[in-house]
């Protein structure tokens, strides 16, 4: 952030809408949540929005005229709409609901390959995706590959944990259809350069997908600044309930891609010989969809809305370098990933010694601290930097100083126990 | 601190000097078994002769309890029937599933009891499983390949 915002955000108020936040473990140990990467906690007000939704309109959507599914249309629809003001879509039609992110890439990954020429994919056709992807942008672009006869290329990564993007030019070529990336690493933190990855991709006529699962909880994200073709998150890791993904399209592209799952509410008319599709975003949302789970994204939604996605973002940024310094004055451990806070969100992973990362966390955990070690579904990260896993420390809204302060003092118990 | 249940110093003991490790020839079966939700992963090598173990070697990443239940598994595997050893496996996958309720023998299992506080962690069973689970797959391949090769031989 290069201007300092007048306000802050007040994380000690912020602390008291989340009511897990005040749970000790272990006895008397008070909870310190360092795995906001894999999950974020919920404030009161979205834990709220979704018991209000089952306790006054609970129905089935789309399809009732009675009071309660009119309503239940309406808070379902109406968090579309939230959603689609949160990522500044230009038409509501653009945001598809999902079960997670990693349904909205299979199901971007699948359509595409199954599109009619000029899209779609078929031997001759290369699917670029890149060395730093989780494993749900690596293996639908696999599979896809696999049943279509393209080929998979990738960009690796530099040492100090930035995309290698110096022979973009030879790696997104003519024969690329797809490219496919990170926004913020899960695992190594970083904020990869999307506008020089879409500029290249554009030059050659390909798609952009882009996996924003880590960036959408802590960076204002603007779809259309973005300027790709279809952006993917989920809902749980900001604030919002599991069970429910989004994959936000560009709109013409949507009604040119055919449908992915097929069944109730995606149709328009169905004989026994064939069917047609039902208009966007419902062409993309067989059977009964998440309800309660959409009620409460747009709960969470609304919550970030309220604070201000830069305020976030700010807030996490200088969580982060606090971390940064910290961590990196531990005695034998190095960050898997950048180490100056410059372009990098809130997850920071690391090693310590030659300490397993189960160790490492396991007696963190008898702490009170909450981290998640292993290869956080990114392996090739982990083969590339020649460790088996790593512990990662990841920060939100709600982190303080005070906690990076009790990690750091942890990892010190960590090394004595195991000396 | 509790965690201390599960880190026995016996466990540690092994995960800082494991015995048998490193791959070594001969060998009748290779397996590479991989915990994927924490990336432990282990190559070993079985030699069966005559129905009895008589080698097990391997090359392992991973956590301590993964390391040390391994280097144990050696330990209690190496020079006995193929039978008796997996009467022991099973005995120990039995300890594994007891959460920590279980008051293993120590006849039996020797070392591999200090893994009862281990049984009480969900999250690490699959840890000290890994290398057993290895053992018993590639001493399976060697028995099999034992006895398709020398088809008039019976197995005791």
């Amino acid at each position: 952030m290069t201007t300092p915002l007048a306000v802050a955000l007040d994380v000690e108020r912020i602390r008291k809408d989340f009511p897990i936040l005040d749970r000790v473990v272990h006895g008397d140990k008070p909870l310190v949540y360092l795995d906001n990467a894999a999950t974020s906690h919920k404030p009161t007000q979205v834990l709220d929005a979704v018991h209000d939704y089952y306790t006054v309109h609970n129905a089935n959507v789309h399809r009732g005229i009675h009071v309660l599914a009119e309503e239940a249309t309406a808070l379902y629809e109406g968090a579309r709409d939230k959603v689609a003001t949160f990522i500044n879509a230009a038409d509501r039609g653009e945001v598809v609901f999902t079960k997670n992110a990693t349904e909205s890439i299979n199901l971007a990954a699948n359509v595409i390959a199954w599109a009619a020429p000029p899209l779609g994919l078929s031997p001759g056709d290369e699917v670029v995706i890149t060395e730093m992807e989780h494993h749900s942008n690596i293996v639908p672009w696999q599979l896809v590959c696999e049943r279509t006869g393209a080929t998979l290329r990738w960009f690796g990564i530099t040492d100090d944990g930035r995309l290698d993007l110096s022979d973009i030019d030879r790696v997104i070529t003519e024969r690329t259809k797809v490219v496919s990336f990170v926004l913020v690493s899960n695992i190594l933190g970083t904020v990869n350069p999307a506008a020089e990855i879409v500029r290249r991709a554009r030059e050659v006529g390909a798609l952009v997908v882009i996996d924003a699962s880590q960036a959408a909880p802590h960076l204002p994200l603007d779809v259309q600044a973005l300027g790709a073709d279809l952006v993917a998150f989920t809902g749980h890791k900001m604030c919002g309930p599991t069970g429910i993904g989004v994959l936000w399209g560009r709109k013409q592209l949507l009604e040119e891609l055919p449908p992915f799952l097929g069944g109730g509410e995606m149709i328009e008319l169905v004989t026994m010989q064939r069917s047609t599709y039902a208009a966007l975003p419902h062409k993309f949302e067989a059977g009964t969809p998440p309800v309660a789970q959409a009620v409460g994204l747009g709960a969470a939604v609304d919550y970030l809305s309220g604070l201000g996605m830069e305020r976030v973002a700010e807030h996490e940024h200088a969580i982060t370098a606090y971390a940064l310094d910290r961590l990196q004055a531990v005695d034998g451990l190095r960050v898997i990933g950048p180490t100056t806070p410059d372009a990098r969100g809130a997850a920071i992973s690391f090693v310590l010694g030659d300490l397993h990362p189960h160790d490492v966390g396991q007696v963190l955990d008898e702490l009170g601290i909450a981290v998640r070690v292993g290869h956080h579904c990114a392996r090739p990260v982990c083969e590339r930097f020649g460790v088996p896993a790593t512990t990662r420390a990841s920060f939100h809204l709600y982190s303080t100083l005070g906690e990076v302060d009790a990690l750091v003092a942890g990892l010190d118990q960590v090394r004595r126990f195991f000396r | 601190m509790n965690v201390e249940t599960m880190y026995q110093e016996i466990i540690l003991d092994h995960y800082r000097s494991p015995h048998h490790k490193g791959l070594r020839e001969p060998f009748d079966a290779e397996v590479h078994h991989v915990n994927p939700t924490c990336g432990d992963e282990v190559t070993l090598r079985v030699r069966v002769e005559d129905g009895v173990v008589t080698d097990v070697s391997y090359d392992s990443l991973g956590c301590s309890i993964s390391q040390a239940s391994t280097s144990v598994m050696t330990d209690l595997v190496v020079g006995r029937p193929v039978a008796d050893a997996l009467r022991t496996h099973d005995e120990f996958l039995q300890l594994m599933q007891s959460r920590g309720e279980s008051e293993p023998d120590e006849d039996v299992l020797e070392d591999a009891v200090a893994f009862v506080g281990v049984s009480r962690y969900p999250a690490r069973i699959k840890c000290a499983l890994l290398g057993w689970m290895a053992w018993k797959d590639a001493t399976a391949q060697a028995v099999a390949a034992a006895s398709s090769s020398a088809p008039t031989e019976e197995m005791a």
